[in-house]
């Protein structure tokens, strides 16, 4: 199974990496662009016959894939491999 | 007194800190790999800057796994003093020892630089004998040191006179300029409640011997041996 899990700082933390490509994206033809944030995305295979999985893995967005004080996480699709 | 040097993987301040601690009087160093699960018989805990695992994921964010870490935390309870420099104040605020967190510089750059703080705590722990607006000059060498807490917590730290150090221009103003990673209010060095866990940017462990252009750090050590020595007799 391939999890994918996307981490995003907090609306409320500097995010300078973000304000230099939103300025390169205004410079080169997208004036209209307002924000870019930028974050991570990790795609992480899991046998799923695993007891509890979503709930692990929830633990560890929070414990170690994320820091809650600057970020947030989202796990965006739990999809079975056929 | 006995000073526990953790080394994690990717840990370069390891020596730093090592020598610097061994060449003050009253003070013996020793090393104490990550692997490790106790600290028995330290009076005192380093964690050493560096870029433990590379800085994979985030500054800190596996070092703080460490079977040591579990053992860092017991002896933070207990009251055993704990400094955490560069990576070691990452670690600290990625466990939570410590409020906040430290991003990406708001430069983007890489800063290495000698830079001046000064004391706002007077009676800490680690600045013990250092009046208030002693200037300390010490360097930084980071990518991420760009300290962050929420509006709540930044209030708490403020009211509970956490915040021991802040960037200041080299005749001790506050000024955006004096500060090397846009960290907010300033921000270089903060403190636990209890405060006997501190965490700071700068290096003290660079700045204990005059060919390095500042003995500094001395005052922050010999303030721990000074705190720890008033516990122990607290204790006794």
């Amino acid at each position: 199974m391939k999890v994918k899990v996307v981490v995003i700082p907090k609306a409320a933390v500097l995010d300078p990496q973000g304000a230099a490509v939103r300025d390169a994206m205004q410079h080169l033809g997208m004036p209209e662009v307002r924000s870019v944030r930028i974050g991570k995305f990790l795609e992480i295979e899991i046998d799923e016959n695993a007891p509890d999985l979503e709930k692990r893995l929830h633990g560890l967005c929070r414990d170690l894939l994320s820091n809650p004080v600057i970020e947030d996480y989202e796990v965006l699709a739990m999809a079975t491999a056929k | 007194m006995k000073f526990a040097v953790v080394q994690f993987p990717g840990s370069n301040c390891d020596q730093d800190c090592l020598a610097a601690l061994n060449g003050i009087a009253g003070i013996e160093a020793e090393y104490v790999w990550h692997k490790k699960t106790s600290l028995d018989g330290f009076d005192a805990i380093v964690l050493p800057g560096g870029f433990s695992y590379g800085d994979y994921l985030r500054c800190g964010a596996i070092a703080r796994f460490s079977p040591i870490m579990p053992s860092v935390v017991q002896e933070a309870r207990n009251g055993k003093l704990v400094i955490g420099i560069c990576n070691g104040f990452q670690i600290l605020c990625e466990i939570g020892l410590l409020p906040g967190a430290l991003v990406r510089n708001r430069s983007l750059h890489f800063v290495c630089e000698m830079i001046t703080t000064r004391v706002e705590v007077a009676d800490s722990a680690f600045t013990h004998g250092c009046a208030q607006g002693t200037l300390l000059r010490m360097p930084v060498a980071h990518g991420e040191g760009c300290f962050f807490a929420e509006e709540s917590t930044l209030r708490e730290l403020n009211d509970r006179r956490q915040i021991i150090l802040r960037y200041t221009t080299a005749d001790g103003r506050i000024e955006a300029s004096a500060n090397p990673n846009g960290s907010v209010e300033n921000i270089a060095g903060i403190c636990n409640r209890d405060g006997n866990v501190f965490g700071l940017m700068p290096h003290p462990d660079r700045a204990c011997e005059e060919r390095l252009r500042s003995v500094d750090g001395l005052r922050i050590f010999e303030s721990m041996i000074k705190s720890a020595e008033a516990g122990q007799a607290r204790a006794a």
